[in-house]
């Protein structure tokens, strides 16, 4: 074994405290370290979503079918725009933020504040947005029925392949059916709000308009939903048990049960991330105005909600990609 | 971190901004046009991307390697890696890019197998 020599100036540059081998205040590492676990947290997200996909692969919902909204454009068919939109804004509220860390280290206060500003307001259209699309989503659009098996059958007009909604060709029966609450009754049992038109209604307004048939959730090879003939169509609804109009944690209109489950998690995770990004930038930009960092000598706190706003910004370009493109 | 301690360079140097200022826009204009190109793709989906590459359709894996490229710009550029030591950058980066994929690589073969189970059983989930 060698000898190695160490002169006593060595000896306390080394073990003596005061290093920064990796050059990074304590803050922004431990930034860093919660973003590395957060970003391992998201992709078990995703895989997991990733998972449930592949093992229904022959039969999962085409989200270009799913997102078709657009504000103020009632029944147009706008696949993805919405999305692109929140996508680019969010990419902007980055930009503005880094360009704040930037000012900050030139110590120009009057700027920091104003792209601090920016980027508040970016983050906040972003999670009106994401409400807005949650709203859409929880409401549906053309409504379907479920059979037992828990399959979605939706409703298309054969002729111009457009799909149907239940509310326009359910035939009105009448009913004295009423949601039951339980200030009625037993006061331990209630149930959720009832659909605007019954499987009656529903069964019978498909049979009497020849031109409608059924879109089951299966796929065919060219991965677009699989429609019967009206003859198939007419013995498959009648395995229907429930009318299902848009989506919760239980059931959607829009296909496999797990979609509407992830859907409302990831995106709703993601959204809570962006949503305390928003409310710490607050903080930080109050900071700012009031002088904080100035007196502190310089601007790093602003660089660490910076790295999580970023973060939060590369979180979405994979929700963005394994949500609405894949 | 001083002022003047970015690199300025992107795309391995084929890009040089005089400023930060000046190469986070730079960054930016790169990021809007790689996200328009996808959008684009999902809009048309052309024919010839749509064929099967290594079970998964071309479109698909064009789609993941230009989110890749996003992410690697968004840490790179906006979030500094790229002017970090490199042993905060290995350390931020390797446990990622290896647990990420792995994780990614064992659940769906098993997702695949499970979808050929009930595929190929004799039980009928369409009822």
């Amino acid at each position: 074994m060698e000898v190695t020599t160490h002169s006593a100036a060595d000896e306390t540059q080394v073990w003596g405290g005061g290093n920064k081998p990796l050059n990074a205040s304590y803050g922004k590492m431990m930034m860093w370290f919660f973003i590395v676990s957060d970003a391992l947290t998201f992709s078990a997200f995703l895989v997991s979503y990733g998972f449930s996909r592949f093992k229904f692969i022959d039969s999962w919902p085409i989200a270009d079918q799913v997102f078709t909204h657009f504000p103020f454009l009632h029944g147009v068919d706008a696949p993805m725009y919405y999305v692109a939109l929140m996508t680019f804004i969010l990419i902007f509220s980055s930009v503005t933020m880094v360009l704040a860390v930037d000012a900050g280290h030139h110590m120009q206060k009057a700027k920091v504040t104003f792209y601090m500003l920016l980027t508040i307001i970016g983050g906040a259209i972003f999670v009106g947005s994401q409400a807005w699309e949650w709203s859409n989503f929880i409401r549906g659009e053309y409504g379907a029925v479920e059979t037992k098996g828990g399959q979605i059958l939706q409703f298309v007009d054969a002729q111009t392949g457009k799909r149907a909604s239940i509310r326009d060709f359910a035939t009105s029966i009448a009913s004295e059916r009423t949601t039951h609450q339980s200030s009625n009754g037993i006061w331990y049992q209630d149930e959720k709000a009832l659909t605007t038109v019954t499987l009656a209604e529903v069964k019978a307004g498909f049979e009497a308009n020849p031109n409608l048939v059924i879109r089951t959730q299966q796929l065919n090879e060219n991965d677009q939903k699989i429609d019967l003939s009206r003859a198939a169509s007419l013995e498959k609804i009648e395995e229907a048990q429930l009318v299902v109009e848009g989506a919760n944690l239980i059931r959607n209109e829009y296909g496999n049960r797990l979609f509407a489950d992830f859907f409302f998690f990831i995106t709703g995770f993601h959204g809570f991330h962006v949503f305390s990004g928003v409310v710490i930038n607050v903080i930080i930009f109050f900071n700012v105005i009031l002088g904080t960092y100035e007196r502190r000598g310089h601007y790093e706190m602003v660089e660490k909600v910076g790295l999580y706003w970023h973060f939060v910004d590369l979180v979405w370009v994979f929700v963005f990609t394994f949500f609405y493109l894949v | 971190m001083a002022a003047d301690a970015h690199k300025l360079e992107i795309f391995r140097g084929l890009l040089k901004f005089k400023s930060n200022v000046q190469k986070i826009w730079g960054v930016l204009i790169f990021l809007s046009i790689v996200t328009t190109f996808e959008v684009a793709l999902g809009i048309i989906r052309p024919e010839f991307l749509l064929q099967d590459f290594l079970s998964m359709k071309l479109l698909n894996w064009i789609f993941i390697l230009l989110t890749i490229v996003k992410a690697y710009y968004i840490a790179w550029d906006f979030m500094h890696i790229r002017d970090e030591r490199s042993g905060l950058k290995n350390a931020i980066v390797l446990p990622l890019i290896i647990l990420i994929p792995y994780l990614a690589f064992i659940l769906i073969l098993e997702a695949d197998y499970i979808f050929e189970v009930m595929r190929n059983g004799i039980v009928s989930w369409n009822f």
